[in-house]
């Protein structure tokens, strides 16, 4: 019985040094460093470079169209003679909002339907994870094409076609997390201090959110930094394909459709490059930092 | 790893049956799933408020009354759905308006075109993402393989439609060497060889773009598989024995992080018919991709619904199909029932 008593007090403190110990680990991989440092310049860029910049982002200048870069306009100005510097500044904000609220939403859905399917087990299991199945037998990039083209025959207002497009990468972000979440709760769920909560009569919510998901947030965090680089991508394009968010809310994707204007693609590169570097380099970055953690939190997979 | 466990149905399913009885049992529990598909596809479809005829506007409404009845758009939905699943059993999907042609005909006119280039590409990924893969798994932590790393977290990284876009500007305008896009040039009518050889001077840029976003996970994929096989047991035997290194590598090593990519190939099979949709947009290749975004433009909706439940059958079957050859090829999932 003693030992039963003294696990969960040994495990919390021994869990608790896992995450600073991480940390630590972190701090010393030097790409990681870089690219969350690169990461949070990326934010301050997009967040606090508008308060800087000397241009409005919709402020438009008949008098400057289409200029190439110069020591005033940094990288040229559009067809309306807006900054482009400062528009992919907001439209950083945009990309990077879409990108980690549906991060956030697809994992709180995952997370909790791979929860409840993996602890509950039976008919309920079978049900979620049979329309798991179902929409990820749909290729992602044809399911959200229709989605958005469903959602634009009902004319949704543009300002709320944002929070749209997060809805629509959350709804096919989902299932992949909800299968892992699912295995690892499977797993989790026979071992002995689930049984010992079992025997304790805790109520199964408590059991599920106070003793198993816990256990799987290593692997929520590492997956987190993937759907949200995932998200930052899936909304590029649907916006480049005019399916996202769509003009005058300008974001990183739809700034690039004016590589489909034939004369813009060829003679005004800085129109369409640099946000196509930004969407790049962001996810690059991501997708490092991402890898880094992983490294982290389970060393099995270090310098895979 | 990702790939394997990707697979359809819970990891628990695969264990412990016989090949014959297990090939039977997944076979089974993929009819339900693609119904399920079906509906869902078919109900999206559905609740579009528009058709190929609401979007032409010269149309008056009692002729469009009478056309939407011809082609059963104004029954209930559930009756258009069975009516809609008896004709594809009998192999009959459609008929494309836009097109004004059946739409198996249409995707099989087209499919062709986004299978050479899929295959190509297929071809040059695993040749590529193999021998880099390989070679510097077997210089782990060299600048090399930090080169290859990152090379993979670009390729994992780039939008698609982002690197289409700098390589036209590049190749095509800039640098005057590619052409900008189509498959063949504008008015050509070139035959035998020379057709030959325009159409693969068109399909450059697309294969290699195709290549470039697929080869990451898949170096990655060879790169890991090699790193587990090279830290077993066996090898270090194998050095030991004095073997070659260059032995050691290929015969030993290498044969054993093969075995689970032919799993692999199963799940490309798909991607082979699929068509990439962004790809063939930007460089206007007539593939499977390009019609449906034309189709999605011109409200041609039974060719998407058809082309989107053609690959999300295609997608099921490549998963089966890895299932199995992944029972066939391990013997430890038919060892493990008999324990």
């Amino acid at each position: 019985m003693s030992t039963i008593k003294q696990k969960p007090a040994a495990e919390r403190k021994k869990s608790k040094s896992i995450w600073t110990e991480s940390f630590r680990r972190l701090l010393k991989n030097k790409t990681a460093v870089f690219s969350a440092c690169f990461l949070i310049l990326m934010f301050l860029f997009s967040f606090v470079g508008p308060l800087l910049s000397p241009y409005g982002a919709d402020a438009m200048d008949v008098t400057l169209m289409k200029y190439p870069p110069s020591l005033f306009h940094w990288l040229g100005t559009d067809d309306y003679g807006r900054d482009v510097l400062t528009r992919l500044m907001t439209a950083g904000q945009i990309s990077l909002t879409v990108g980690l609220a549906s991060m956030v939403l697809s994992l709180v859905l995952g997370a909790l339907l791979g929860a409840i399917a993996g602890y509950y087990g039976g008919i309920v299991d079978s049900m979620i994870m049979r329309i798991a199945d179902i929409l990820l037998s749909i290729p992602s990039l044809p399911l959200l094409i229709i989605i958005a083209a469903l959602l634009s025959e009902f004319k949704v207002p543009t300002d709320y076609r944002i929070y749209i497009v997060m809805m629509m990468i959350s709804f096919v972000g989902w299932p992949r997390l909800a299968r892992l979440i699912r295995g690892q709760i499977l797993s989790l769920r026979e071992q002995m201090y689930i049984k010992a909560a079992d025997v304790l009569g805790l109520s199964s919510r408590r059991k599920i959110f106070h003793h198993l998901l816990p256990n799987t947030y290593p692997l929520l965090i590492v997956v987190a930094t993937l759907q949200t680089a995932a998200g930052i991508l899936n909304e590029s394009t649907l916006s480049f394909l005019g399916l996202g968010v769509v003009a005058p809310t300008a974001t990183w994707g739809n700034m690039i459709t004016i590589a489909n204007n034939l004369i813009d693609f060829q003679k005004r590169p800085w129109l369409w490059i640099p946000p196509g570097m930004a969407i790049f380099l962001t996810v690059v970055a991501i997708n490092v930092l991402g890898d880094a953690i992983r490294d982290v939190l389970d060393p099995k997979m270090k310098g895979r | 790893m990702r790939f394997i466990r990707d697979s359809g149905m819970p990891a628990e399913n695969k264990r412990g049956v016989p090949v014959k009885k297990y090939v039977l049992k997944r076979f089974l529990q993929m009819i339900p799933i693609l119904l399920g598909i079906s509906l869902l596809i078919f109900f999206l479809f559905a609740m579009m408020p528009g058709d190929y005829f609401s979007s032409n506007r010269k149309l008056t409404p009692e002729r469009l009354n009478e056309l939407r009845a011809l082609y059963g758009l104004n029954k209930p939905v559930i009756e258009r759905y069975f009516i809609w699943l008896k004709n594809a059993f009998h192999g009959d999907f459609g008929f494309s308006l836009q097109h004004m042609l059946p739409v198996t005909t249409l995707i099989n006119r087209y499919i062709w075109n986004s299978f050479i280039i899929s295959f190509v590409a297929l071809f040059f990924t695993w040749a590529l993402a193999l021998v880099i893969g390989v070679y510097s798994a077997t210089k782990q932590y060299s600048f090399f393989d930090k080169l290859v790393t990152l090379g993979v977290f670009a390729s994992l990284s780039v939008p698609s439609f982002f690197i289409g876009l700098m390589m036209i500007k590049f190749f095509g305008v800039d640098l005057h060497i590619l052409p900008i896009g189509g498959m063949l040039d504008t008015g050509s009518n070139s035959v035998g060889f020379a057709y030959l050889l325009e159409v693969l001077r068109h399909m450059i840029m697309p294969v290699a773009i195709l290549t470039i976003l697929s080869v990451g996970s898949l170096t990655r994929y060879f790169r890991t598989g090699m790193l587990d096989v090279l830290r077993m047991d066996f090898i270090r035997t194998a050095r030991a024995k004095g073997l070659k290194e260059r032995t050691v590598i290929f015969r030993h090593a290498l044969r054993n992080a093969l075995l689970p990519a032919i799993t692999l190939l199963a799940f490309e099979l798909p991607g082979l018919f699929s068509g990439a949709i962004i790809t063939e947009q930007i460089f206007g290749w007539p593939g499977i991709g390009k019609i449906q975004l034309d189709a999605l433009n011109a409200r041609d909706y039974p060719v998407l619904m058809t082309l989107t439940m053609f690959l999300s059958f295609l997608t099921i079957f490549g998963n089966f199909l890895a299932d199995v050859m992944y029972a066939a090829a391990d013997p430890r999932i038919r060892i493990a029932k008999k324990e």
